[in-house]
């Protein structure tokens, strides 16, 4: 049969000798690495519009630079070490979906070009495209009702 | 010959008469590095993929147990063997290269215990006079399956558990030799309501303790009769539920007596590790290269080998599922 709760007996076992996950310090360090990472970005945005980009362009350059850097550590071997450190410090901005495309796309490269390294590309990455797009789709229509009724 | 409820004791007193362990660099950072016989430096073995590498270290296993005991392959009657692959083709694929019979088994980490229990069924009842028992894990090739990819930087907690890169390889005998499996305890699956696949541990303790209260009542043994009782592998969370559980159903036990595999394997301390080590490779290496020489040299003299498994699959695991688990027990005795 399956359970849908631990054991009455047991769970107290288990609550007590199952480590805690410090989520304050997990947090704090989310908060640092995450805000250096877009600290980061900025710098990388005003030094492409002194070299006299516009700043839309700036935008996406800066996301490409910091894609790229990601995508360097995942191949190196480097990136899942930060990323147990930093937790969602690294995987909330664009370096955590780089990662997870990368990551992936490394892992199945032994299942050949096509049905390994693309189709497992957005593996990880598809959820965010896809709930991503339908709550865009859902705030736009709010918005849109909102100019309407107003 | 049935005892008890389910324990199964084998009159013959088929003999275990050579193990080997291979591991890679993790494992030679760990404290039981003396005892194991050969090292990969390289996670991929070489190999183009961590699947390949997987199997070439079971290969290299089972070819160093067969060269302990001075044995060609074409010696040995069944290859019972496990992994943690899907369909395990680790173990399949090893059994290419072997003119025997092969009987794939899986209990995930118990497989170990399982292989022996099995092996030591077909001697004593003389179907088969050579058995070689192996299993495998390798950390890459698990992570894929059951987790994420390897490089993806996601933060695991702290009672998560390491899957070792081993392979353990043992060959039973029906031969009269120094130890001997005297009886075993197949389990049955037990299921606590763990839905957390990260705490596999206190997910396999009840059924830890399920086999080793079954196996003591059936033998009527108590606790005392062991020298060492081997666990594998509930890391430290789980190792901690058993104690507690042992306590609680207030039996007598010396806690020092009571080791687990996925904590001897590796430093938890000094090593990225989490709770310990995890994986069908873990509990089979520390038996086969630390305690078997251990009970040959007659340090120790009778010993419980429970081999624990959590018999989920990532789909059951993402259907919200509770975790079956299951551990069986082996004694092995010094004759």
């Amino acid at each position: 049969m399956p359970k849908k709760q631990i054991n009455a007996s047991y769970a107290p076992v288990v609550d007590k000798r199952t480590a805690k996950i410090p989520v304050a310090k997990n947090c704090l360090k989310a908060f640092f690495i995450g805000g250096l990472i877009c600290m980061l970005g900025e710098i990388l945005k005003n030094f492409f519009i002194d070299l006299g980009m516009q700043e839309e362009t700036a935008v996406s350059s800066y996301l490409v630079v910091i894609i790229g850097i990601t995508a360097f550590f995942t191949a190196i071997g480097k990136y899942d070490n930060a990323g147990q450190f930093a937790g969602a410090g690294l995987a909330v901005p664009i370096s955590g979906f780089a990662n997870s495309v990368s990551s992936s796309m490394l892992e199945y490269r032994s299942e050949g070009f096509v049905l390994g390294m693309a189709a497992n590309a957005f593996k990880l990455a598809g959820c965010v495209i896809v709930w991503g797009s339908v709550s865009a789709f859902i705030l736009a229509c709010i918005d849109l009702i909102l100019e309407v009724v107003l | 010959m049935k005892k008890g409820k389910r324990t199964w004791i084998f009159a013959n007193k088929p003999s275990l008469i050579s193990g080997a362990a291979v591991g890679a660099q993790m494992e030679k950072e760990g404290p039981m590095a003396p005892s194991f016989d050969y090292f990969f430096d390289d996670m991929r073995a070489g190999k183009l993929s961590f699947e390949m590498a997987e199997r070439a270290f079971l290969q290299k296993a089972c070819n160093i147990a067969l060269e302990k005991a001075a044995l060609q392959k074409e010696d040995i009657d069944c290859f019972l063997a496990g992994d943690l692959m899907n369909q395990i083709i680790s173990s399949s694929f090893t059994a290419r290269d072997l003119p025997c019979a092969y009987l794939g088994q899986f209990g995930a980490c118990s497989t170990s215990a399982q292989a022996l229990l099995v092996g030591a069924a077909l001697i004593d009842s003389g179907f088969a006079e050579k058995v070689l028992c192996a299993t495998v894990s390798h950390n890459a090739s698990a992570e894929k399956q059951f987790r994420f990819p390897n490089e993806y930087g996601i933060q695991k907690p702290p009672y998560s558990q390491f899957t070792v890169n081993a392979a353990g390889a043992g060959i039973l005998s029906s031969e009269k030799a120094s130890v001997c499996i005297t009886a075993a305890t197949p389990g049955r699956v037990i299921d606590i309501g763990i839905t957390d696949a990260f705490n596999l541990g206190a997910a396999m303790a009840p059924a830890a303790f399920d086999t080793i209260k079954t196996h003591l009542e059936d033998m009527a043994l108590n606790f005392g009769h062991y020298d060492l009782i081997i666990t594998g592998d509930l890391g430290r969370t789980g190792h901690e539920c058993l104690m507690d559980i042992l306590s609680d159903a207030k039996m007598e036990f010396d806690s020092k007596r009571i080791l687990d595999g996925g904590l001897l394997i590796y430093n938890t301390h000094t090593q990225n590790v989490f709770s310990g080590g995890s994986g069908c490779g873990c509990s089979a290496a520390v038996l086969f290269v630390h305690y078997l020489p251990l009970l040959q040299q007659k340090e120790i003299r009778r010993l419980l080998f429970v081999a624990t498994g959590a018999l989920m699959s990532p789909v059951s695991m993402q259907q919200g599922e509770s975790i079956p688990c299951i551990a069986h027990a082996v004694s092995l005795e010094v004759m």
